[in-house]
């Protein structure tokens, strides 16, 4: 009884810190989430999916402030073409973002959605909430409940460019809390960027909704910020022959919990989920994945790759569920880790749980250290110690930027990480 | 070019010589063959003069034109000129073989304080190369050596010392694994190496690949020692008498 009185209380202690913003069409759903949030309570060290990750820092009342980081690199994805979207320390910036009519989507914000958006009030809150079962994700519950801002797209065209939400962070105490909700109709195309450490303490939940036949491609890097502190989820449903593809950078950072959660609900569609992490000293990189099948004949990946050192820290728990009837289910899931010295941890679990008996389905976990062998033989052949361990590392981590299909966008992340190694040689 | 003097080496990991004063003593232009049996630190002698870990080296010296390549890392030696044809080379996943040479031969002109070569211009080298040794455009774009057959490996290991172009070649049993015809291939990649200033030590087990590549002198080596020099005859002898005799011999 002590454990769920403190639980109460850390619960109750942050949501006083906050106010549930009334009116609009996204009022019921506050509501709703927020009384799911109370029943289920803010994160504990104890829950089944807490264990690795310590919650404290993202569920206390007031955000632990981070400092600002003079980031001297040129800002990615710079030389794309995109339509950009600008939030500073969680508040929509319009001078900085561009204008958001573009030819087959329609862009609002959120916090003006006062008129009656129909497709998105009855997306809000609803990918979320159906994410809750059968793992509770209490942070987004309490995203959509407080969200203040976010970003909602409508695409109903292939659209010529990426969308890109560019975050930044310029107060050492921001504590934002950001809600995107994201329709891809049938036939309907787009990319979706987001780049840049969003605040101090960053709560983000994107929900996807992607109709047969639909595409979205989502990179993104998660900014380098050492203090910084972010929760984010990703919750995906996948109509038939629909693809989603995600994948995610993320260099430094002293807290960073990546929840990504996708529901295969037609036949033949296509989910990607990928992440690569570099940390250095006091880095905690979580990713938390969840796949359900419940079609026939869709392909899911999850692939996941880190390098820690240090005494860096890497958690992995990720789960593939194939429903009763998903037959022809093609499941992979690879996490691996590379330890560039002995104080750095990597903590996995993989999880599968199968109903249907015509599936394929495998995954795996290793941890390792640079293979001495192939870095001898580099540097026989006259690659100094440094550049030859960069290039085998980028070599572990190729796996999961491959999962990027845009070539340009491919190479913008390989010279990030390349750029980071560099910096981080011992 | 190469000079190895009284070199005594033992394992790190346990007390156990396996050089036990090697005298080697290689002018550029030719080209030494070292045979022997199994165990006698053939391998060894190759792998402490590239600068891999796990050897200690007790007592003598071995310099490359003057320079004590003993003090040197691995990369260091390479730019200065030395370059170790693996017996068994190693699989990288993940590193295109064409980035790592150009990565290679970059990194020795940068140690050497040259010019990088631009990507045309490598290009253009390594193609001619790589049609010299049989070498197709997709065995280029493939991770090094990942997939390769024995004979491939051997290949890409050959056309690496063509791209590189080092003052001392050493070969660390390159025939074995290989079949006539890609000892030959092999055999004819290192011919057109052959030069004035460039100087070869051939580790061997056989007398064949010494058919193909024509050594000016042939070294025994038995229990971590050099115990006879010869001409080409030498391998002859070994080719039909076996080592027995010539151990005798010496003893």
């Amino acid at each position: 009884m002590a454990e769920a009185a403190v639980q109460q209380s850390t619960t109750d202690a942050r949501l006083a810190s906050l106010t549930l913003p009334t009116g609009g069409w996204s009022e019921v759903a506050r509501k709703q989430a927020e009384a799911r949030l109370r029943k289920m309570g803010l994160p504990e060290r104890r829950d089944e999916y807490w264990r690795y990750t310590r919650p404290e820092t993202l569920t206390q009342a007031i955000a632990v402030p981070a400092a600002l980081f003079n980031n001297d690199e040129t800002p990615i994805f710079g030389e794309i073409d995109r339509l950009s979207i600008v939030f500073v320390d969680g508040v929509f910036d319009a001078e900085a973002s561009d204008d958001l009519s573009l030819e087959g989507v329609s862009i609002e914000r959120l916090a003006n959605a006062t008129s009656d958006l129909h497709w998105a009030r009855d997306l809000y809150g609803t990918l979320e909430e159906k994410g809750q079962t059968p793992v509770p994700r209490p942070l987004a519950a309490l995203n959509t409940a407080y969200a203040t801002d976010g970003i909602l797209i409508h695409v109903t065209g292939k659209i010529s460019k990426p969308i890109s939400l560019q975050y930044f962070h310029q107060s050492e105490t921001s504590d934002a809390i950001l809600h995107h909700v994201i329709r891809v109709d049938a036939g309907a195309e787009v990319t979706l960027l987001e780049n840049g450490p969003a605040a101090a303490r960053f709560n983000k939940v994107m929900e996807v909704d992607i109709a047969d036949t639909g595409v979205f491609h989502h990179v993104r890097a998660q900014g380098r910020d050492h203090e910084r502190r972010a929760a984010t989820h990703i919750f995906a449903r996948l109509g038939a022959e629909s693809t989603f593809k995600s994948f995610t950078l993320t260099a430094n950072g002293v807290m960073t919990r990546n929840e990504c959660v996708i529901e295969l609900t037609g036949d033949d569609a296509i989910a990607h989920v990928a992440g690569a992490c570099v940390g250095d000293g006091d880095f905690h990189h979580d990713d938390t994945v969840f796949v359900t099948h419940d079609a026939v004949n869709c392909e899911s990946r999850q692939v996941f790759k880190k390098v820690l050192r240090n005494g860096a820290t890497g958690v992995f728990q990720g789960k593939i569920l194939v429903q009763p009837g998903a037959q022809k289910t093609d499941g992979y899931q690879i996490s691996q880790s590379l330890l560039l010295d002995d104080d750095s941890q990597f903590l996995a679990k993989p999880e599968l749980e199968i109903y249907a008996d015509d599936v394929a389905c495998s995954h795996g976990s290793t941890s390792g250290a640079i293979d001495e062998g192939a870095l001898f033989y580099l540097r026989s052949r006259g690659i100094p110690e440094g550049p030859a361990t960069d290039l085998l590392t980028l070599a572990f981590l190729a796996e999961a930027v491959e999962e990027i299909e845009n070539e340009d966008l491919r190479e913008e992340i390989t010279g990030r990480l390349a750029a980071w190694l560099e910096r981080h040689r011992s | 070019m190469l000079s190895i003097k009284n070199l005594h080496v033992k394992l790190e990991e346990e007390d156990k010589e396996i050089l036990k004063g090697v005298d080697l003593e290689i002018e550029a232009g030719k080209v030494h063959a070292i045979m022997g049996p199994n165990g006698s630190g053939k391998s060894t002698l190759s792998y402490v003069l590239s600068g891999k870990d796990g050897y200690e080296v007790t007592e003598g010296t071995a310099t490359l034109e003057g320079e004590d390549v003993l003090e040197m890392e691995p990369e260091e030696r390479a730019a200065a000129g030395l370059f170790l044809a693996f017996q068994y080379p190693v699989e990288i996943p993940g590193v295109g073989n064409m980035t790592f040479l150009r990565t290679a031969v970059n990194a020795q002109r940068k140690a050497r304080g040259e010019e990088e070569m631009s990507a045309a211009d490598f290009l253009k080298l390594i193609r001619a190369r790589a049609k010299d040794l049989k070498i197709d455009a997709d065995m280029l774009k493939r991770p090094v050596n990942v997939g390769f057959s024995g004979g491939e490996k051997k290949r890409n290991e050959i056309m690496q010392m063509a791209m590189l172009e080092p003052k001392m070649c050493i070969l660390d049993e390159t025939d074995s694994g290989l079949d006539v015809d890609a000892m030959k291939l092999v055999a004819e990649g290192v011919n057109a190496l052959r030069n004035a200033g460039r100087g070869f030590l051939v580790i061997t087990h056989y007398q064949r690949l010494l058919d193909h590549i024509k050594p000016d002198y042939v070294h025994i080596m038995a229990d971590g020692k050099i115990v006879k020099t010869g001409g080409p005859e030498l391998a002859l002898e070994v080719e039909n008498n076996g080592y027995g005799d010539i151990l005798a011999e010496v003893a």
